[in-house]
C-alpha cells in the first residue's frame, strides 16, 4: 500500500518538498549541535531540559489522544467514527515518531542511547517511558496498517487485531501517565510534584490531540477528496469541549493549592510564569486562548458552526502548546533549587532542530494520510458519508 | 473422599497458621513507621562530611578548598555561568537552606558563604531516575558517576534537589590548561553529567577527600555508621543543619552552625 505515497498531485509533492526542506535545515542544525554540544541551545546548568523535552511532553499527549476515537468506535460501537479512527491512529504514529526524535536530539551522548536497553533500569521512569512509547508505536502501526489493509480488500479487520485494539486503550493512557511520572516523582521540584499531574496531562491531551485532528480533517476536506463528515467532527468537538473544561478546571486546582496554602515554594513557579518571568506574555496568551476557546466550543450552537469550531480548535491547540510545550517544563526548572531565577529561551539552532522534527512528524503524517486517502478514493469511500 | 477432605483441611489449617505466624513475626520485627527507617546501611559504612561553618573565615579559605577539588579533578573553569561545571562551590545561607531561613537571621549568617557540594544522599533521587545506572550509590554511601555510561539525558539534574550536578554543555577540555591537567585523573568529554565523587580515587588510597585535607580541620570526614567516629561525635554534641530535610533524601553533608563555636 505504501506505493500510493509515490503517486500524488502537484500540491502533495509541493508539501512533501517543503517538509523535506525543513527536515534538511533541521538536520544541518543538528549536525552543528552534534559537533559543538548542547551548549548551542538555550539550556543551562539550572534549566537542564528545554524546548526538546517540552515538545516531547506535548506530543505524547497528541499521540495518546487517538484513544478518544478508538474507545467510542471499538468499545461503544460508535459507527460514525469508522472513517476517522484511522486518522487518529496515524496521527499517533506521527506523534510518537516526533516524541522519540525529540528525546534523541536532547541526548548529550546520542550514540549511547542503546544503553537504556543494554542496562535496563526498572527504577528509572525514563526506562518505562521508552518501553511504553515503543510499544504504542508498534501497536498503532500494526493496528492502523491491518485495518486499512482489510478495508482495501473489503473484508473485516483480522480477528487478531481485536485484542491489540483493546490493549491499545490502556496503553494510550499509560504513555501519558508514565510521561507525567517523569516529572511528578521528583522531590524538590514543587511545580511538578503534584498528584494530579498525570490527570492534567490526560485532560490536556484529550483536548489538544482531537482539536488537531479536527483541524486536519477540515484541511483534508478542503484539499483532498476525503471528507470525514459533519457528524463525526461534531462528535470529536464534543470530546474536545469536555476535555478542555476538565483541563482548565485542573489548572485552577493547582492555583488554589499553591496560593491558598500560601507555601512559597509552591507559589514560586506560578509567580514566575504568570507575574514576573520572560514567559509571562506567553502564559497569559495561553490562558486567554483557553478561556476564549471554552466560550467558542462549549455552547452547542457555537460548536455546530464549523468556522467557529475551526477557530476554537486553533485557540485550544496554541493554548495547550504554550502550556505543555513550553511553560510546564521551563516552569518546573525556574525557580532553581536555590530559589533563584535562571531564564531560558531557545536559540535559533534549537528552534531550527525543533522545526525539523515537527516537519519529520508531518512528513510521516502526510505519507500515511496519503495512503489512507488513496485507498478510500479507489474504493469510492472518500467522499462525504451518506 | 472424607479422608481426602480431612487431609485437605489439615494442610489448609496448618498453612493458615503458618501464614498467620509469619505475618505476626513481620509485624513484631517490622518497622511501624517507614519514614523513621534507619539510613545506616548494612555494609556498616556510610561516609559523610561535617562542615564547621565558623572555621572557614576568609575568601582564601574558601578558595583553597574549592581549588583543591577542582584542580585535582580537572574541573574546567567555564566563565559562562549557564555552562559552568562545579563540584564544590559557595553560595549564601538563603540559597543553601531556602526552607530554613527567616528575615531576622543574624547578619553574619546572611553574609557568610556556605560550601556546597553533592550531598551523597542516603536516598539519592539522581540514582533513582538514572536510566542507565551511570549514576549509582556505592556500598560506602558515595554517590558517584560513570561518565562512560552516561547518555546525557540530564534526568539526574532534574531530580537533584540541591543543584549538585553539572552537565558538559561544551567541550570541557577547551577550558583546561592541558599543560596543567592532573595526569592521574581523567578529563571529561562533552555531553555527559559529572559531579563531586567524594574523592573515591583518594579514599581508595586511604586518603581523605581533597577538600577535607585543604580545610585545615574545618571539614571532617568519616563513617556515620560507626558510633565512635569523629563525625558522629561532632553530630552528637553540636547542632547541625542538613539541606532541605523535607525532601527525604537524607544528605551525608552536615553543617555545624555555631557562630564562633568550634566543632573539632
Amino acid at each position: 500500500m505504501l506505493d500510493r505515497a509515490l503517486k500524488g498531485s502537484k500540491g502533495y509533492w509541493t508539501l512533501v518538498i517543503i517538509l523535506l526542506g525543513f527536515i534538511g535545515a533541521g538536520s544541518l542544525a543538528y549536525l552543528h549541535q552534534f559537533n559543538n554540544g548542547l551548549g548551542v541551545t538555550g539550556m543551562s546548568r539550572d534549566v537542564s531540559w528545554g524546548f526538546y523535552i517540552s515538545q516531547f511532553t506535548f506530543l505524547v499527549g497528541v499521540a495518546a489522544s487517538a484513544v478518544m476515537l478508538v474507545i467510542p468506535y471499538y468499545l461503544h460501537n460508535f459507527k460514525k467514527f469508522g472513517r476517522i479512527v484511522i486518522l487518529g491512529e496515524f496521527l499517533a504514529i506521527a506523534s510518537v515518531t516526533m516524541c522519540m526524535t525529540f528525546i534523541f536530539v536532547d541526548m548529550g551522548q546520542p550514540m549511547r542511547i542503546m544503553n537504556v536497553l543494554l542496562y535496563p533500569t526498572p527504577n528509572s521512569i525514563l526506562f518505562w517511558d521508552a518501553m511504553v512509547l515503543n510499544g504504542y508505536l508498534m501497536l498503532n502501526l500494526v493496528i492502523g496498517w491491518a485495518t486499512l489493509h482489510a478495508e482495501k480488500k473489503g473484508v473485516p479487520p483480522p480477528a487478531w487485531s481485536k485484542p491489540l485494539i483493546y490493549l491499545s486503550i490502556p496503553w494510550a493512557v499509560s504513555i501519558h501517565t508514565v510521561t507525567a511520572f517523569l516529572y511528578a516523582g521528583l522531590p524538590g521540584r514543587h511545580f511538578w510534584l503534584t498528584a494530579i499531574l498525570a490527570v492534567r496531562f490526560l485532560a490536556s491531551a484529550f483536548a489538544g490531540g482531537p482539536a488537531l485532528l479536527i483541524l486536519l480533517a477540515l484541511i483534508l476536506r478542503k484539499h483532498t477528496k476525503f471528507d470525514a463528515g459533519k457528524e463525526p467532527i461534531q462528535a470529536v468537538a464534543k470530546i474536545v469541549a469536555y476535555a478542555m473544561c476538565a483541563n482548565v478546571f485542573l489548572i485552577g486546582l493547582e492555583f488554589f493549592t499553591a496560593f491558598y496554602s500560601n507555601i512559597p515554594s509552591h507559589m514560586h513557579a506560578f509567580e514566575f510564569l504568570y507575574a514576573h518571568g520572560n514567559l509571562v506574555p506567553l502564559m497569559w496568551t495561553s490562558t486567554i486562548l483557553a478561556l476564549l476557546s471554552l466560550i467558542l466550543i462549549v455552547p452547542p450552537k457555537m460548536r455546530g458552526n464549523e468556522t467557529v469550531l475551526l477557530w476554537a480548535c486553533i485557540a485550544i491547540f496554541i493554548s495547550l502548546w504554550i502550556d505543555k510545550g513550553f511553560g510546564l517544563v521551563i516552569g518546573g526548572f525556574v525557580p532553581t533549587p536555590f530559589d533563584t531565577v535562571t531564564e531560558y529561551w531557545p536559540t535559533l539552532t534549537e528552534t531550527t532542530i525543533t522545526l525539523g522534527v515537527w516537519a519529520l512528524g508531518f512528513l510521516v503524517l502526510t505519507v500515511l494520510y496519503k495512503v489512507a486517502i488513496s485507498v478510500r478514493e479507489e474504493l469510492g469511500t472518500a467522499g462525504p458519508p451518506k | 473422599m472424607s479422608i481426602d477432605r480431612r487431609k485437605f483441611l489439615k494442610i489448609a489449617g496448618l498453612s493458615g497458621i503458618g501464614m498467620g505466624l509469619s505475618a505476626a513475626d513481620s509485624l513484631i520485627k517490622g518497622k511501624a513507621h517507614a519514614s523513621e527507617e534507619s539510613s545506616l546501611p548494612e555494609s556498616g559504612v556510610r561516609l559523610a562530611l561535617v562542615i564547621d561553618v565558623g572555621k572557614i573565615r576568609t575568601d582564601e579559605d574558601y578558595k583553597r578548598i574549592t581549588d583543591a577539588c577542582h584542580s585535582i579533578h580537572n574541573v574546567p573553569n567555564i566563565p559562562n555561568t549557564k555552562h559552568e561545571v562545579k563540584w564544590i562551590w559557595t553560595d549564601t545561607y538563603e540559597h543553601t537552606f531556602p526552607d530554613q531561613t527567616n528575615e531576622f537571621i543574624p547578619t553574619e549568617m546572611k553574609e557568610k558563604p556556605f560550601l556546597l557540594l553533592c550531598n551523597h544522599c542516603a536516598k539519592p533521587p539522581c540514582v533513582r531516575v538514572c536510566p542507565t545506572k551511570a549514576t549509582f550509590k556505592r556500598p560506602d554511601g558515595i554517590v558517584t558517576q560513570d561518565p562512560h555510561r552516561c547518555i546525557g539525558c540530564r534526568f539526574c539534574m532534574a531530580a537533584c534537589p540541591y543543584g549538585s550536578r553539572s552537565f558538559n554543555w561544551v567541550d570541557p577540555r577547551k577550558y583546561l590548561d592541558m599543560n596543567k591537567v592532573n595526569p592521574d585523573y581523567p578529563t571529561r568529554t562533552m555531553g555527559v553529567v559529572e559531579k563531586c565523587t567524594l574523592c573515591v580515587e583518594r579514599i581508595a588510597r586511604g586518603l581523605e577527600p581533597a577538600c577535607v585535607e585543604a580545610s585545615n580541620g574545618a571539614m571532617v570526614f568519616g563513617n556515620l555508621a560507626d558510633p565512635n567516629s569523629k563525625v558522629r561525635k561532632i553530630l552528637s554534641t553540636h547542632y547541625t543543619l542538613i539541606r532541605k530535610p523535607a525532601v527525604g533524601t537524607q544528605p551525608s553533608v552536615f553543617y555545624v552552625i555555631g557562630g564562633g563555636e568550634n566543632a573539632g
